[in-house]
């Protein structure tokens, strides 16, 4: 008698045992497949716009496509250069990482060295707002507001021109780069300030030449994923800096980026399967090993130059 | 001439000192320069017409309860896909992978996700989502777009919440014969709410305001009827925005930036609930 209830007891135990790790393996394995979903995501990415763009490049050659200096999809005269495009990039991302890197880097530099705690507390939020106001706010921003005030500094400011875009893009990214920036020096520790300062440096020079130096890697990756970020954006300087491919290096005209020309072909009429339509793809293409370059110095920066305190 | 020298090196300090406290006030001076000129420009616009009307070719009669609709549904979606697969890829990369090539290799695939343009997804969207599996330009195809696009933002704020949970209490879950299924269950998970909450939020944040994507999957700027199911075709509050930014009559320049003003509410409304429910989180737990 008390043997059958030992043995029932017993077994029912060994089944609960069982069954829980079998629970255990499942739940393993199905976590696992969600972390592949990150994987093939990438893989996604790749095949789509490599299968696609290979639609365009049947078409255009690679040679046409990457040294052409006319960008005119739509027109009947067609031309697949994308140098317009790329120029038109180029200003918007300089423009953009003239305003953020030092601004970012000042604020960083302020509100890890000088600030008071108090005040600190007080200025941090309100960056950080900025970082998360929609892009499509900033461009609608860019164009009724800061559009007006270059036409009035500016008269031959054009109405949509990449000055105001990459204006807008440079608030965008200044807390980008203050927040990384702010992490990697206050990530120095305070005995190499101490020794700065016990040796008779001001704060200034303690910062500029002891915590600054330190804190490089982590400072110089926060300007990459900036401009990164720049070369990507899209709404602003779809909004705000027109939809003309224009080869130039003026900020006062209408340009178009890599970025406003994908939402625009996507906008129009471009059947699946035109010439057009592939474009998209291949410019798409062109985009996206930009920002994995970027991705891959940013990456590379911080690990090189890691320092252990 | 050293007491000069110390005397203009304290100098430069000080000016130096004032410069950049200078440009940081000028960067937060952006941020309530941009609210002003909204607030101005909208505030007039944000009428009861507004707030319960519907698309229309006269600014005056121009409404924004589609475009609420489509982005409750895409929120909804996409909250319900990232959130899953976040959690658990998270889990995986904390509680389970070892440390090796491979883990370190879906690491990086991650960080570079993160930094991918928006408007990459789009194209992803829609060549997938669109074209291939045939979900057309639909609800189903933005919220997916849009659950890649703030995936990593789940993951990595879910990564961080379980790094933070202590060892001692996965250890005494442990040493009471738990598997590790249920320790993750039980312990790591609850301990680490209030942090994979803030990434939740965060990326409601985000997809609340991103365009790109879900232009691109073919979000409409006219849709006169609600969807119905998630196969039907939307529009989205930002894709409003934009369409009456777009539009050359100046009075649509007010409705846009009265859809902004709504638009930066639920914004608002999104982080002052995070911030309360986090409290509660943390509350029950101390």
């Amino acid at each position: 008698m008390f043997i059958m209830i030992r043995d029932m007891i017993s077994k029912r135990l060994s089944e609960r045992t069982s069954r829980m790790k079998l629970a255990n393996t499942t739940a393993k394995n199905i976590f696992l497949f969600f972390a592949l979903i990150s994987v093939f995501t990438t893989i996604g990415i790749i095949l789509s716009l490599f299968i696609n763009s290979t639609g365009f490049f049947s078409k255009v050659s690679i040679v046409e496509f990457l040294t052409g200096t006319q960008w005119t999809p739509l027109f009947s005269d067609r031309h697949f250069g994308i140098l317009p495009l790329v120029t038109g990039t180029l200003i918007i991302t300089a423009g953009a990482a003239v305003i953020s890197i030092p601004v970012g880097l000042c604020s960083a530099i302020y509100l890890s060295e000088y600030a008071k705690p108090k005040i600190r507390k007080v200025l941090k939020p309100f960056l950080e707002v900025l970082a998360g106001i929609p892009s499509i706010v900033y461009g609608y921003f860019a164009l009724t507001a800061i559009t007006p005030l270059l036409q009035s500094l500016i008269p031959q400011t054009e109405i949509f021109n990449a000055a105001s875009g990459s204006i807008a893009v440079g608030i965008m990214t200044i807390p980008l780069v203050s927040s990384l920036s702010e992490d990697a020096l206050r990530a120095v520790p305070d005995s190499l300030r101490h020794g700065a300062l016990a040796l008779g440096s001001t704060k200034l020079e303690t910062s500029l030449r002891v915590v600054v130096p330190a804190a490089i890697s982590g400072i110089s990756a926060s300007f990459v994923l900036a401009v990164s970020r720049a070369i990507g954006e899209t709404m602003i300087v779809t909004i705000a800096s027109g939809a003309r491919p224009n080869f130039t290096l003026n900020p006062l005209e209408s340009v178009q980026t890599m970025t406003a020309f994908i939402v625009q072909a996507s906008q129009g009429d471009n059947p699946h399967g035109t010439t057009g339509f592939y474009a998209l793809f291949a410019v798409g293409l062109v985009l996206f090993l930009i920002t994995l370059i970027m991705n891959i110095i940013s990456h590379s920066i911080v690990q090189k130059y890691r320092k252990e305190y | 001439m050293d007491e000069n020298y110390l005397k203009y090196r304290k100098l430069k300090n000080s000016i130096f000192h004032f410069v950049i406290l200078l440009v940081t006030i000028l960067a937060v001076a952006m941020l309530f320069w941009l609210f002003f000129d909204i607030f101005k420009k909208g505030l007039p616009w944000l009428t009861q017409q507004f707030l319960s009307g519907y698309p229309s070719r006269f600014p005056k009669k121009a409404g924004v309860v589609p475009g609420l609709v489509g982005s409750v549904y895409i929120i909804f979606l996409t909250i319900l896909f990232s959130v899953p697969v976040g959690l658990g890829c998270a889990i995986y990369l904390e509680e389970y992978a070892k440390n090796n090539r491979f883990t370190g290799f879906i690491k990086i695939n991650i960080s570079n996700l993160a930094g991918t343009p928006s408007i990459v997804y789009g194209l992803l969207g829609l060549a997938v989502f669109v074209n291939t599996f045939r979900f057309g330009r639909s609800i189903l195809s933005g919220a997916l777009t849009m659950s890649l696009v703030v995936l990593p933002i789940v993951i990595v704020a879910s990564q961080e919440a379980i790094k933070s949970v202590p060892q001692f209490l996965r250890h005494g879950s442990y040493a009471l014969g738990s598997t590790k299924w249920q320790t993750i269950r039980k312990i790591v998970i609850p301990t680490a709410m209030p942090g994979i909450l803030t990434g939740i939020i965060l990326s409601i944040s985000r997809a609340l305001g991103e365009t790109a994507p879900i232009i691109m999957v073919g979000a409409y700027s006219f849709v006169s009827s609600l969807p119905e199911n998630i196969l039907d075709s939307f529009t989205a509050l930002p894709i409003q925005i934009y369409d009456w930014t777009g539009r050359p009559q100046a009075d649509f320049k007010g409705v846009a930036a009265a859809g902004i003003i709504v638009l930066m509410g639920l914004l608002l409304t999104v982080n002052a609930a995070a911030i309360v429910i986090r409290n509660k989180f943390q509350k029950s737990l101390d």
